[in-house]
């Protein structure tokens, strides 16, 4: 495993739109942390994200991931780019010839999806805390470490969204083919969704398995949860009531998800001649 | 009997209703020099393809080092370039080179040592891209040496190179060949071939029209050109010789005439001038690998 890893990681490495890629996303996680923290002063208005309540303990952890996740689609370039060059330079095949085996290259290519989403929920994390400890009410330890369920759903909410990314760059073996591709998934998705919304109510129970609208069930929007906009809402309708909890069954569907990418990517290499 | 290092056993690939490569069988022994000569579009890249696991078998077997071993773990031990060399663009040579090693499970202190062998040593620095294709192609030489291989596979290595470029591959091949590496070369051109190789196997159309040694391939003992003033009496002597047995007339009253025993020109002419006849023309030849190949691949 750490060989295969070590195989991957030497081509991120080397790979300079990789790197420029990977450096842009985490420079934005930094420069998100610094523009919430700043105070806008127009005379008249004085505003600071920060004081809105959003970087309150455990609030942040929630409110954070929902938001940085939307910078996947970052590192969703980068995983899609290093796996379609494999292609177009040809160097799919000088690996397997040079006696890497395919489940191999798949194995050591999905190491990197494991690598850039810990990155990321590193990121993630410490950002949250320095956001929290800075600006939260509370800093109590025990309520600065609940809510830790966010963590892990937004660590599987990338794993899910890289892989199917690692399946598209093979699926159709050039970058920008494979981004369009992953669009025309959304829109599909979006159009399933519209027609049982309006067209079959009963099968509802369908839209949770869609695999982007699983990922994005992980994380349930924060938004309504904040006390003041949850007080309008409660003003509006009394009876507003959310579970913003992670539900267990999407983390298992999005794993679902996971290991039926990660093993499509390995049948579309197996049954392909080179 | 030498150690075998690859058997092919009624391999095939169809790709739709063409046969690609259809019931191959040989056998590669330890030592030797093969050539794979067929024309273009005959198998030769999809036969090495399958036995280098990036090409589906559609049915029959292959097996390395008479042994079990998964075909990635035997390519370890194997060293190939096929078609174009790929690296990745953006890393240098020698950075192209430890990652072969990092998949290889190689040390890297080779490196070097095989970038000398195909005098790329000095611009082992310099990003792939910039690489001229006789560069390239070397580079790929170096990259199947890393591991000192048990076989060295080569698909057309010279092909699309200026004659220089021809000259340094072949050198390079001719140096690790005298170092007594087994290798498996897949050409179109025949001269490469006999300069190189010790065993042919001539496809055509996927099919197997000869497996052997390439001095069998034209196992004939030669010919006699010959001419005198007098072209009917050089005719009858011909015809007279024991070590003669056909004798065919060419233009310009020149008198071909094959062999069928390992004869000396002088023989002939000693004979001829016992019978006071003088030749202006003797000269022995035998067929060439060409005229054999193309009777081979006649249809």
């Amino acid at each position: 495993m750490l060989r295969l890893f070590n195989i991957e990681f030497y081509k991120f490495i080397r790979s300079r739109s990789a790197k420029v890629l990977s450096i842009i996303y985490f420079a934005l996680f930094a420069f998100i942390a610094l523009f919430s923290s700043i105070r806008f002063n127009f005379g008249v208005v004085d505003f600071r994200v920060a004081e809105q309540g959003i970087f309150n303990f455990p609030y942040v952890w929630h409110f954070n991931a929902y938001f940085l996740a939307v910078l996947k689609i970052f590192l969703a370039i980068v995983i899609v780019s290093l796996m379609s060059s494999e292609y177009t330079n040809r160097t799919l095949k000088q690996n397997l010839i040079d006696g890497l085996s395919k489940w191999e290259f798949i194995h050591s290519k999905f190491s990197m999806v494991i690598a850039l989403s810990l990155a990321s929920t590193l990121a993630y994390f410490v950002i949250s805390l320095i956001l929290g400890l800075f600006f939260s009410d509370f800093t109590e330890p025990a309520i600065i470490f609940s809510d830790m369920e966010y963590i892990i759903a937004y660590f599987v909410k990338l794993v899910g969204f890289f892989s199917l990314c690692m399946f598209l760059g093979i699926l159709v073996k050039r970058s920008a083919f494979a981004l369009g591709f992953l669009f025309l998934i959304w829109v599909a998705e979006g159009l399933i969704r519209l027609f049982i919304n309006f067209q079959a109510k009963p099968l509802d129970f369908i839209k949770q398995f869609l695999p982007l609208e699983s990922m994005s069930n992980l994380i349930v929007e924060p938004v309504t949860k904040l006390e003041t906009v949850s007080a309008a809402a409660n003003q509006l309708n009394p009876e507003f009531e959310k579970d913003y909890s992670v539900s267990i069954t999407a983390v298992i569907i999005v794993l679902v998800w996971t290991a039926i990418f990660v093993f499509g990517s390995y049948k579309l290499l197996q049954k392909r001649d080179l | 009997m030498a150690e075998r290092i690859l058997i092919l056993d009624r391999l095939t690939k169809n790709y739709g209703k063409l046969k690609a490569v259809d019931n191959l069988s040989f056998t590669i022994e330890k030592g030797n020099i093969y050539g794979i000569l067929g024309p273009n579009g005959s198998g030769k890249s999809t036969t090495l393809g399958m036995v280098l696991n990036v090409v589906n078998p559609s049915s029959g077997n292959f097996r390395w080092f008479e042994s079990d071993m998964p075909t990635h773990d035997a390519l370890k031990k194997i060293g190939a370039i096929i078609e174009n060399p790929n690296f990745y663009p953006n890393m240098s040579a020698y950075e192209n080179l430890k990652l072969v090693c990092k998949i290889k499970e190689l040390d890297v202190l080779s490196i070097d040592e095989k970038l000398e062998v195909v005098g790329l040593l000095d611009r082992k620095n310099d990003h792939f891209k910039q690489y001229s294709l006789g560069m390239k192609q070397r580079l790929a030489i170096a990259s199947a040496l890393l591991n000192d291989p048990e076989i060295l596979i080569l698909d057309e290595p010279t092909n699309g190179l200026d004659p220089a470029g021809i000259h340094q591959i072949r050198d390079i091949i001719t140096k690790i060949a005298n170092q007594g590496t087994t290798i498996l070369l897949a050409s179109h051109l025949l001269d490469e071939v006999e300069k190189i190789c010790t065993h042919v196997v001539i496809l055509r159309e996927g099919k197997n029209l000869y497996t052997g040694r390439v001095d069998e391939m034209n196992a004939t003992h030669g010919f006699v050109e010959v001419a005198a003033d007098d072209p009917a009496k050089v005719k009858a002597f011909l015809e007279s010789c024991e070590e003669v047995s056909k004798v065919k007339e060419l233009p310009k009253g020149v008198m071909k005439a094959m062999l069928n025993q390992p004869t000396d020109a002088a023989t002939i002419n000693k004979k001829a001038a016992r019978e006071q006849l003088f030749f202006n023309h003797l000269i022995k030849r035998k067929e060439s690998l060409e005229d054999s190949f193309l009777e081979i691949t006649k249809n």
